[in-house]
């Protein structure tokens, strides 16, 4: 287990772009790397990603291995979980970090199975156990109602999938400099029954709700579709994004792609706005991590209200007016 | 078509404990019921079902308890049902029970050819979402998760819509196949009753890891990867200010100055 080596990451790229998720990962890897006195490296998989080399070599990484194919241009399980299992087996990394993102959850479950080792899940914490150099990976469960550590004692290395927005993003050194390895692509091995067809980029215009700062949720309380619009309105002025409660996406009054909770997605923005909506517990498992919540509603009883760091009690439909015009 | 569909049995309520000792589940107590995403599943199973022709298998690795999952699961439509207990199971990580479901899924398609396993998107305890992945990479099938939609299931493929962050993306997998769903794939049915009769009267085949052939040294507590070494209710510690003012419109205001105060905007 000795002759396993440094802290890998991988860096996600997709349609062209670098996820931001990667500079998170450069951030708790770093730190991992430094503990260890190990290389902190980066993976990168896809097609035309050289680009990339430059950006992760200035926010932190030592070494990137570099596997660019055509046939790597959209993610299909199979082929990117072999390429990462062959690297792997081959450069033998100690820790092995990847994003908690719809593609590394799915990518990281994959690739332990074909290395034969531990993943921890969905973790928002990491860190080195001083006495024997182990990862230790924090996790919510059950709703964000138990935190669990998570260890994986005797296979190398050990991965864990790190849930967005965990680590703030690692800032560039510009002229930093690191090592390139480049990965063959093996066509014969690197394969899947599985064909991509096509992507379908969402109807949806503005900010991505993952990366989105500042987000404005509405709830049973918007009580009708057009009340999103308002809360659209609010969003722009802000420069932020709209999402919402289960209780609305089963009304039909938004697309389930922005249902944060339990069932939908996890955000941790800077400043989550939620508009009637009582705050169950469900919900309350996909943005409670916000660095500021604020609750607008009828009901001073509310459970929200007392999770908020700023209630307001009343109309949403009178509140929200109210703010637009204190903002022009 | 014979499609596989995988249930777990999981807390009902959010309050459950684990031992703070060997960091398993203190399960007794809690009540249980089919993981609500699991549900999605199974009714995706059925539709395909009715659909092609066919029949439906369910599959659980878990305590003699979650026999009640499976009869549930014919309730809602299932022909067959799976059981893997075993206390070699006991305390498996994901790897471990991915190891032991797909060896289980193998021996039924021994019997008889499976063409499509289906899986939740994840659970409600320990909601990883591994599984379904994971299965597919012991089995060696393709596979594809946060399936949101079904575009068409042929004699030979199945296209299926998966959710991405920035949109969707569209694949196409031979069988055999593994999915995952998410919940917005369908709205499942209520149990019939004549689900409910069959589910009483059911069958279920009962399973230990010698049955299905499965290693041992891969199985359980002691021999899987992972580990809870330590579990803690998280803190949460809100400093909550409720924003005064006369009037909602003079509220809304102070929000926006507070915000400001803060830094927030
Ligand atoms: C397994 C499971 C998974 C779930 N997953 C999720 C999930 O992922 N996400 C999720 O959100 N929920 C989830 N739920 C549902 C969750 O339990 C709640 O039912 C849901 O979050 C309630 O949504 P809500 O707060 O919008 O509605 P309600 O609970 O009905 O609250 C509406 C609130 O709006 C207020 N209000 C009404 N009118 C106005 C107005 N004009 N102005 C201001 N305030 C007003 C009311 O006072 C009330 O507090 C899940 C449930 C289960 C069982
Ligand atoms: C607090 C806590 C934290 C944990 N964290 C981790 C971790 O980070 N990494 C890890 O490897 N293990 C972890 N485990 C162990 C893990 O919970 C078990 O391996 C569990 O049996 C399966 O994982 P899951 O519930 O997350 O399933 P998921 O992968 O979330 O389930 C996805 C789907 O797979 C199917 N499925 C899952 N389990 C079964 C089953 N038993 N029978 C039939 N179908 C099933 C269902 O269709 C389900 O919807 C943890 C356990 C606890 C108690």
């Amino acid at each position: 287990m000795n002759n396993f080596k440094n802290v890998w990451i991988f860096a996600q790229v997709q349609r062209g772009r670098l996820s931001p998720t990667a500079l998170e990962l450069l951030t708790a890897g770093r730190k991992l790397a430094d503990s260890l006195k190990e290389k902190l490296c980066a993976v990168l998989v896809g097609y035309h990603v050289e680009p990339f080399v430059k950006d992760l070599v200035e926010h932190g990484a030592d070494v990137i291995y570099v596997c660019d194919a055509p046939l790597l241009e959209n993610y299909v399980d199979d082929v990117y979980a072999r390429v990462l299992a062959d690297l792997v087996a081959q450069y033998k990394p100690n820790k092995f970090l990847l994003p908690a993102t719809n593609l590394g959850r799915s990518l990281s479950a994959k690739t332990a199975v074909f290395v034969g080792t531990g993943l921890t899940a969905d973790a928002t914490e990491v860190t080195i156990h001083e006495p024997d150099g182990q990862l230790y990976a924090t996790r919510p469960t059950f709703g964000g109602n138990l935190m669990a550590t998570i260890t994986c004692k005797r296979t190398r290395p050990e991965m864990c999938s790190l849930r967005p927005m965990s680590y703030e993003k690692a800032l560039a050194k510009p002229g930093r400099t690191g090592e390139v390895i480049h990965f063959a692509f093996d066509a014969k091995r690197h394969v899947s029954a599985a064909r991509f067809i096509e992507f379908i980029k969402s109807g949806a215009e503005g900010i991505d709700l993952a990366e989105a700062e500042i987000i404005v949720a509405g709830g049973r309380g918007v009580g009708k579709p057009e009340g999103f619009v308002l809360l659209q309105k609010l969003a722009d002025r802000l420069g932020g994004a709209v999402a919402a409660s289960r209780a609305a996406v089963d009304n039909g009054w938004i697309d389930y792609r922005y249902q944060i909770g339990l069932t939908g997605r996890t955000v941790k923005p800077k400043l989550y706005i939620a508009c009637g909506i009582s705050g169950q517990i469900q919900h309350m498992a996909g943005m409670s991590g916000s660095d500021v919540i604020v609750a607008i509603n009828k009901d001073p009883q509310a459970p929200i209200m007392k999770a908020a760091n700023f209630a307001v009690e009343g109309d949403l439909y009178e509140v929200i007016p109210a703010m637009l015009e204190e903002l022009k | 078509m014979h499609i596989v569909a995988c249930v777990k049995q999981t807390p009902k309520s959010d309050q459950v404990k684990v031992d703070p000792v060997t960091g398993c589940l203190l399960r007794s107590g809690a009540a249980s019921a089919m993981n609500p995403f699991d549900e999605y599943a199974l009714e995706e199973a059925v539709i395909l079902k009715e659909q092609l022709g066919g029949k439906v298998s369910v599959i659980t690795m878990g305590p003699p308890q979650a026999e009640a999952v499976l009869r549930d699961s014919v309730a809602r439509g299932a022909d067959e049902a799976f059981q893997l207990g075993d206390m070699a199971f006991a305390g498996s990580d994901t790897w471990s029970t991915s190891y032991a479901l797909a060896k289980g899924i193998e021996k039924i398609d021994a019997e008889q050819k499976v063409d499509i396993v289906i899986c939740g998107k994840q659970t409600n305890d320990s909601d990883t979402g591994h599984i379904g992945p994971q299965i597919s990479a012991w089995l060696k099938w393709p596979n594809a998760a946060f399936v949101k939609r079904i575009i068409c299931a042929t004699e030979n493929f199945v296209r299926v819509e998966r959710l991405t962050e920035d949109g969707s993306e569209i694949l196409e997998m031979p069988y055999p196949c593994v999915i995952s769903v998410v919940k917005d794939i369908n709205q499942p049915r209520v149990r019939s009753v004549k689900g409910r009769l069959a589910a009483k009267r059911v069958q279920i085949t009962k399973w230990t890891a010698d049955d299905i052939g499965a290693d041992k040294s891969k199985l359980g507590v002691k021999n899987c990867p992972t580990n809870v070494v330590k579990s803690f209710v998280p803190k949460r510690e809100v400093c909550s200010v409720t924003v005064s003012g006369v009037t909602a419109q003079e509220r809304g205001a102070k929000l926006v100055a507070l915000l400001k105060e803060n830094n927030c905007l």
